[in-house]
């Protein structure tokens, strides 16, 4: 294929040179059925698309049509090898914006390309009247537009995903921040209540934001509470067990709550030595603990 | 040379560590420290760390003998001032500094060595 490929690249060349002051063939058709083409590939766009929550006819009338003239700029000079090129920056600042709005709006890759390649069927059938006469010129165009349109399309996907990319990160990154809180229950008291598997890159964040409550308060007692882990394997167990030798070298001692029988089932048949550590079932009792520990106690007013 | 200070505050002896432990630093602090726990017959020990950043798995050791040597002499060790990415290195470095007493500040590294020593 590529063999073949290179003479007829080559032949575009020459046929360009011949009119060397002349724009390219593929921006003569644009430009002249510039009307016709949009019509065409607006319709091609409303067919082919299955969503019901599109873009507004408007919306999407004035990006094709922005997207067609900048396409007819770029192609001027029939420098259609490289769209990474100077030229073709108006194009792809254009193609990112749409990707990135199509992403954000949740579009599948597939639907996102469609915007380009839809284009091929309009453009090829306008190609093929201005070139009726001429079927090697036809060939050769049709060669060329096609390549283009596919690279652009492939620069589309590659926005789609970059764009994807990021707005997965930030949610990462949010979730990270969100499942960490650190509570002050009582003077010298603290509680992490875990929600979520322990992976060891939130084991590192939870460690961080209790060692620096621990400093800010003067804690005494760390409660951890692990009602919302779904699951406790040995490595939760050792990343468990790291947070609270952790706080130990900062001076404060750890309870655990909030295990469940079926954890404290796993627990056993794993092997986790725990018995260093203090367990309780429920918040409430590690709580009734620490204020035993820290010299508070609570006492019911009101008699049964 | 260079020398850690050892304070003395009515029973217990305070160690301030502020600058760079090396090996010969480590060894005068024990042999210094060793020598005034003896003299000074005194039943415990605050090690304050709070001005180390960066610690390694020779300044951990380098900690936990110190209090183990102490103990041998019937005072109790109590490391203080740990800075918490000091402690998640040492975590991670599986120094976890069994048998050491920890305590946030000075203050409640004295009182939980009042507890012992009355």
């Amino acid at each position: 294929m590529e063999l073949e490929a290179i003479p007829r690249q080559f032949k575009i060349r020459e046929g360009n040179m011949n009119k060397s002051d002349n724009a390219s063939d593929i921006n003569m058709v644009i430009n002249k059925y510039q009307t016709e083409i949009l019509e065409d590939w607006l319709q091609n766009l409303k067919e082919q698309s299955t969503r019901i929550d599109t873009f507004s006819d408007e919306y999407l009338r004035k990006q094709c049509a922005m997207f067609l003239k900048s396409l007819a700029n770029a192609t001027f000079n029939n420098q259609t090898a490289d769209i990474y090129g100077h030229a073709w920056d108006e194009v792809r600042n254009l193609l990112t914006e749409i990707s990135q709005a199509r992403a954000k709006q949740g579009y599948t890759p597939s639907e996102t390309a469609l915007f380009i390649f839809s284009l091929k069927q309009s453009l090829f059938s306008k190609l093929q009247t201005h070139f009726a006469q001429d079927a090697a010129l036809l060939v050769t165009n049709i060669w060329t537009l096609s390549a283009l349109l596919d690279k652009l399309g492939l620069f589309t996907i590659e926005v789609f995903q970059k764009s994807r990319d990021q707005i997965i990160m930030r949610q990462q990154q949010e979730l990270l921040e969100l499942s960490t809180p650190v509570v002050k229950l009582w003077k010298n008291i603290l509680a992490l209540p875990l929600i979520g598997t322990l992976d060891s890159e939130r084991t590192q964040i939870v460690m961080e934001s209790l060692l620096q409550k621990i400093v800010d308060t003067g804690a005494a007692i760390a409660i951890i509470d692990i009602t919302g882990v779904p699951t406790v394997d040995t490595l939760v167990a050792q990343h468990l067990l790291k947070t609270i030798a952790a706080a130990r070298l900062m001076g404060a001692d750890c309870i655990i709550s909030g295990i469940r029988p079926q954890i404290a089932q796993t627990i056993v048949h794993l092997g986790v030595n725990l018995e260093d550590v203090i367990t309780k079932a429920t918040l409430a009792d590690a709580f009734v603990i620490a204020l035993e520990r820290t010299g508070s106690s609570i006492t019911n007013q009101q008699q049964d | 040379m260079d020398r850690i200070p050892i304070l003395r505050m009515g029973k217990l002896l305070l160690v301030t560590i502020q600058v760079d432990m090396h090996d010969r630093l480590a060894m005068t602090l024990q042999d210094d420290l060793t020598e005034r726990i003896v003299k000074e017959q005194a039943k415990g020990v605050l090690i304050d760390i709070s001005a180390l950043d960066v610690v390694d798995s020779f300044i951990g050791r380098m900690i936990n003998n110190t209090a183990a040597m102490a103990r041998v002499l019937d005072a109790s060790t109590v490391v203080v001032g740990m800075q918490p990415a000091v402690a998640i290195t040492l975590v991670e470095l599986g120094l976890t500094l069994t048998g050491v007493k920890t305590a946030l500040n000075i203050e409640k590294g004295i009182a939980l060595l009042g507890k012992r020593v009355p």
